[in-house]
């Protein structure tokens, strides 16, 4: 498959990402369309890593290609973690404000 | 460097200590104490002075040098100090009449609380040391150290009293008028360095250095400006038009403080000082002529002033002025000797006549006012012939000093310009009218006060009465240390002074027109005294007209000085305070201080707290970028 098709999926999904993040109010969709932004960015590496794997004279190089999938998975991990993080906050939220919308959270006003 | 006169040092060194002594120590030290501290470290000054000054006499001149001042690469300004026979000779008229003064007032002072006492004491000392630096001073600079440091005292002690506004007045006065005078000097002191390279006296004048023969165009700007400008230095320090008005106000202070700054100390320098520029003054005959006129107008002016005061001691502060302006007639002339020799003469008796006044001020109880005295001979019998004495010698009757030194000035004068000595002779009889004025208001005639004061008037105690007889007896013979030739004089000062001063005035007059010129003006004098006595043998105070009133009013100099410069002053300082301080200073620093609290203002609501319009911020600004960078 040509790179344009993995590029044009990237975009769509972080897309997607950041009009979620902007236009909803719901904590919890806000952090799933930041996950989407990430693995947006996730998939583009490993296209382009897969594209480069490929010489000029179409012979694979195996190790190029496990060191960025390598790169990707520790991303995932971070993610992983940050995603425990992110929902610990959100608990915290609600068990404060009895909602997750974030516009309740303007006490920096100012 | 082995030379006996590098022990110099202890003349100052002993006043400064004293000041220490009594300014430190003015909490626990008594008035005895004090006394004893503040005289007789004054009069170790003066024994030491007496040693050095016959050491100077024997014919040993020396430059001691102590450190440097100002040291870079090959320009150097030394603590140095010169000893010669003029120096010589101001020590010891600065440390002799000083002390005396110093024991007169331990007497005087003795009301003052144990506290004011020693303050009093400190700032006597360190007049006299300021003082002595001046005269000793090897350079021009250490001579200014000692010239601000004069004014300084000058200031302290006019308002010694400074509870009393008018007092503070006019201790203010001295000290602004001196710094204008002062700044003349500065000038003068840069414009010698810029020329010279050099402000010592040895390095200036001595003609084997070539600094002064270098000048002999005679004229030069250089010349000219910088002797001028020394001589503005003077006129503010020796009181002369138009720096003169602070002196008749420093009567503010206590009377020795007025008999110390007029006769030993402060007034003199400025004649001191163009004495020893004396060779750079010769290269100059328009500054000698400007100083001759300039002299010659501040001794008329102060003269007919003197006449019509009523304040025994404001009579006595113009007579000061005026015979300063004698001094600079004498220096215009280029007859410095007799300029030096009327300075001391005059210390005598002008110390004599403002100890006496004070002697009288005591005796009737802080009364200044000669109208209302009269008839005090018969109760203070020691003051009144002292002050006798002393009038007589300012008047320039022989053989008291007055005579001698007056009659060389006269006769300098007679020489120089006719008219000059006319007017100088005329000024001289007014001198000695004010001062039989004086003397026979306050001694003679009926007592004009109320029988209270009467009652109380009495002789002053020894402390006082002994200075004014030791003064009084200087007086008399002071004279004789510079006996004209007329008289078979060997005209011992002029050639004591002969290797630091260089007349350019030499006597061309037969010995007979001598006599006649002295005779003349000595039967104009005693006739003026007559006819003093004749008129004030009943005096009645009346309101003065005419004439007399612009007299009295000191011809209404200070009310000029107040229209033409204090007043314009004011005005644009009031502009200032109130327009660009105000306005535009205060208006500035206010803008900035207010635009930022506005600012803040406005940009605070950015912050809503709303997460999601922050989002929306930063990705419109990461858009931004992008576009930036793709397509800029």
């Amino acid at each position: 498959m040509e790179i344009k098709w993995y590029i044009g999926l990237a975009i769509a999904l972080f897309s997607i990402g950041v009009i979620g993040v902007l236009t909803r109010r719901n904590a919890i969709i806000i952090f799933m369309c930041i996950e989407l932004m990430l693995n947006a960015v996730n998939l583009l590496l490993v296209a382009f890593s897969k594209m480069h794997a490929v010489s000029a004279a179409g012979v694979a190089n195996p190790a190029v290609v496990s060191n960025a999938q390598i790169f990707v998975f520790f991303i995932m991990v971070v993610a992983a973690a940050e995603v425990a993080v992110g929902l610990a906050i959100i608990v915290m939220m609600y068990r404060n404000t009895h909602s997750v919308d974030v516009n309740f959270l303007n006490r920096l006003k100012n | 460097m082995n030379n006996i006169l590098q022990i110099v040092w202890i003349i100052p060194f002993l006043p400064l200590i004293g000041f220490l002594i009594n300014g430190l120590g003015r909490n626990f030290l008594s008035k005895k104490m004090t006394g004893i501290i503040g005289s007789g470290v004054i009069l170790f000054s003066f024994l030491v002075s007496l040693y050095v000054f016959f050491n100077v006499k024997g014919g040993n001149t020396h430059v001691a040098h102590y450190f440097n001042l100002i040291d870079i690469k090959a320009f150097k300004i030394g603590f140095d100090f010169q000893i010669d026979p003029l120096s010589s000779l101001f020590l010891l008229i600065i440390t002799g009449v000083g002390f005396l003064i110093h024991v007169y007032s331990t007497a005087y002072m003795h009301e003052e609380e144990p506290k004011d006492f020693a303050k009093y004491f400190a700032y006597l000392n360190l007049f006299v040391f300021s003082m002595l630096l001046l005269v000793m001073g090897g350079n021009y600079l250490i001579l200014f150290i000692g010239w601000e440091g004069v004014g300084l005292c000058s200031y302290l002690l006019i308002g010694y009293w400074f509870k009393n506004v008018d007092y503070t007045n006019a201790a203010k006065k001295a000290f602004i008028m001196n710094r204008i005078g002062d700044l003349g000097f500065l000038l003068a002191l840069f414009w010698l360095l810029n020329a010279f390279g050099t402000v010592s006296f040895e390095e200036l004048f001595n003609p084997a250095n070539g600094k002064i023969t270098a000048l002999s165009a005679q004229n030069s700007t250089l010349v000219i400006g910088i002797t001028l400008l020394l001589f503005v230095g003077a006129t503010g320090k020796s009181a002369q038009i138009p720096l003169f008005t602070w002196l008749p106000d420093a009567m503010a202070g206590p009377t020795p403080v007025s008999a110390l700054i007029h006769a030993a100390t402060m007034v003199t320098a400025g004649i001191y000082m163009i004495a020893r520029s004396n060779l750079l003054y010769n290269l100059a005959p328009v500054t000698q002529e400007i100083i001759m006129w300039v002299g010659l107008a501040t001794a008329l002016l102060a003269a007919t002033i003197a006449l019509k005061q009523n304040d025994i001691k404001k009579v006595l502060a113009y007579s000061t002025v005026s015979q300063l302006g004698f001094m600079f007639l004498a220096l215009g002339t280029g007859n410095y000797v007799a300029a030096v020799f009327h300075v001391m003469t005059h210390a005598f008796f002008k110390a004599l006549l403002f100890l006496g006044s004070g002697s009288v001020i005591m005796g009737m109880h802080h009364e200044q006012d000669i109208r209302n005295m009269g008839e005090l001979k018969s109760k203070m019998k020691i003051t009144y012939i002292t002050f006798f004495i002393g009038c007589l010698a300012i008047a320039g009757i022989p053989p008291l000093s007055g005579f001698f030194s007056k009659d060389s000035i006269l006769i300098g004068a007679f020489e120089h310009n006719k008219l000059v000595y006319g007017i100088a002779l005329f000024t001289a009889c007014l001198t000695a009218f004010y001062m039989f004025r004086l003397l026979f208001l306050t001694f003679h005639g009926k007592f004009r006060g109320t029988e209270k004061q009467w009652n109380h008037v009495h002789e002053s105690p020894s402390a006082m009465t002994v200075p004014l007889i030791v003064l009084a007896v200087l007086s008399v013979i002071g004279g004789f240390v510079n006996v004209p030739a007329v008289f078979n004089g060997g005209e011992s000062l002029t050639q004591f002074l002969s290797p630091v001063i260089h007349q350019t005035h030499a006597t061309t007059l037969s010995h007979n027109q001598e006599y006649m010129l002295m005779g003349g003006a000595v039967l104009l004098i005693v006739a003026v005294i007559l006819f003093a006595k004749f008129k004030f043998k009943n005096f009645e105070s009346k309101e003065n007209t005419g004439l007399a009133k612009t007299f009295e009013n000191k011809w209404y100099v200070d009310e000029l000085y107040n229209k033409v410069i204090v007043k314009p002053m004011q005005s644009i300082a009031a502009l200032f305070n109130n327009t660009v301080e105000k306005k535009g200073i205060d208006g500035l620093v206010n803008g900035v201080g207010r635009a930022v609290n506005y600012g803040s203002r406005q940009i605070r609501l950015l912050q809503s707290g709303q997460i999601g319009t922050y989002v929306l911020l930063m990705v419109l600004g990461i858009l931004v970028l992008f576009i930036i960078q793709l397509f800029l």
